[in-house]
């Protein structure tokens, strides 16, 4: 049997990050006519939650907007960089926090920004290789929790945030080809040097640093270097549609949507000229939640679906890319 | 590829800088409104109008506009 994403759903944390809260706290920052074109007015920032929390509050919004029943899932596959326990796996604990049954398989994955399309293909996978039903994908970040607070940058582009996708067994083929691909010779690139076991957080780990542009970092932050990320994205994101395409045996004007990891509008804009796609092709949907890492793609494709840009029977290609480095893409029908 | 013509597409993308004001010479990280943003602002430039992709060594071994003018035009 064919799958097909049937549903999405997402969540937000409580607190909001506006950019006046920003602006007070970087006033030299406001000024900066340029910051506008990042496309983010605010985004949601998890004090208190956890991302499988996010995942839990997102998959029953999923189960009650669309009148799913937790009993009908047979998997669950959790995608995160933040788990609760160093074990048991959190997709475990998530799948009896939800109410789904025992029969049902779990397992996390720890990808970012490339996660969601990486997930379609695993839960692909378990439907059509293996015949399983109903597979929930949960794609959660936090990430902001391992920022700086004097990392200016990266504390404009991100939000947390949390989507459930339902994918179904189907009659419609609604998940079609996909591209992988892993460049590891970039994994420091967007990187938490120490705390994990390659490098326990030790004195050095705290020493502060501050960049030409004012970002303050120390090793036991998060550090992403948005220059060589900006042009990794001009650079692979191209390559990825063409072999898509190429693999699937389509032109590009049979693709009548294109919604790409929202990493920050420049970038997307700056993609959509290269690659040359329609203003009505290509879908936007950052403002008011930032870059929320794996969610980026499930939340605009909802949002995209809500706005009746994404229909029935349209052919849609998702490309995700980002820390790994990682990308991936796929064409779906929903 | 003209260095006047490169140097007045810089000039363009930098917002309140008056026309004819940037000289090849600059140091281009000195412009007073240099930020983060404009780093990508100058690669997405160079990407669309010279089919270049610059890499952050191109950016870490430039100074002026000359010098990128150069790196664009090896590039080539």
């Amino acid at each position: 049997m064919p799958s097909k994403i049937t549903h999405i759903s997402y969540h937000l944390p409580e607190k909001k990050f506006s950019n006046d809260d920003f602006f007070e706290i970087f006033p030299e920052s406001k000024d900066n006519s340029n910051l506008d074109k990042i496309g983010i007015k605010s985004r949601q920032i998890a004090v208190n939650e956890l991302a499988s929390d996010l995942a839990v509050e997102a998959a029953k919004k999923l189960f009650k907007e669309h009148n799913i029943s937790p009993e009908s899932i047979d998997f669950v596959i959790f995608c995160a960089q933040e788990f609760d326990y160093y074990t048991p796996t959190t997709a475990c604990v998530i799948q009896h926090r939800l109410g789904i049954p025992t029969s049902a398989g779990a397992i996390d994955y720890n990808l970012g920004c490339s996660g969601f399309v990486y997930g379609l293909s695993i839960a692909k996978g378990f439907i059509e290789s293996i015949g399983l039903n109903n597979v929930l994908l949960l794609t959660s970040s936090t990430l902001t929790k391992t920022f700086h607070e004097g990392d200016k940058s990266s504390r404009y582009i991100f939000g947390d945030g949390a989507a459930a996708t339902l994918i179904t067994n189907d009659n419609q083929k609604g998940i079609g080809e996909f591209i992988f691909g892993t460049d590891g010779s970039g994994f420091e690139k967007i990187i938490v040097k120490d705390g994990g076991p390659r490098n326990p957080i030790s004195e050095s780990s705290h020493i502060d640093r501050t960049d030409e542009y004012g970002n303050t970092h120390n090793d036991a932050c998060f550090f992403m270097n948005g220059t060589s990320i900006f042009i990794f994205g001009i650079k692979r994101v191209p390559k990825i549609v063409d072999e898509l395409l190429e693999k699937s045996n389509l032109k590009f004007d049979d693709i009548d949507l294109f919604i790409f990891h929202q990493a920050n509008r420049f970038l997307l804009k700056t993609l959509q000229k290269k690659v040359g796609i329609p203003d009505d092709k290509f879908f936007i949907y950052m403002e008011t939640v930032g870059n929320t890492v794996s969610s980026t793609i499930p939340i605009a494709l909802s949002e995209a679906i809500k706005a009746g840009k994404a229909k029935s029977g349209q052919k849609i290609m998702l490309i995700a890319f980002g820390v790994g480095l990682s990308w991936s893409g796929t064409i779906i029908e929903i | 590829m003209d260095l006047n013509d490169f140097v007045s597409k810089v000039e363009a993308e930098i917002e309140d800088l008056e026309v004819g004001s940037l000289t090849a010479d600059k140091d281009y990280r000195e412009i007073e409104q240099w930020s983060s943003m404009y780093a990508l602002i100058l690669i997405a430039m160079i990407d669309t109008e010279y089919d270049v992709t610059l890499s952050g060594e191109d950016l870490k071994q430039s100074k002026t506009v000359r010098d990128l003018y150069e790196i664009v035009k090896s590039k080539l």
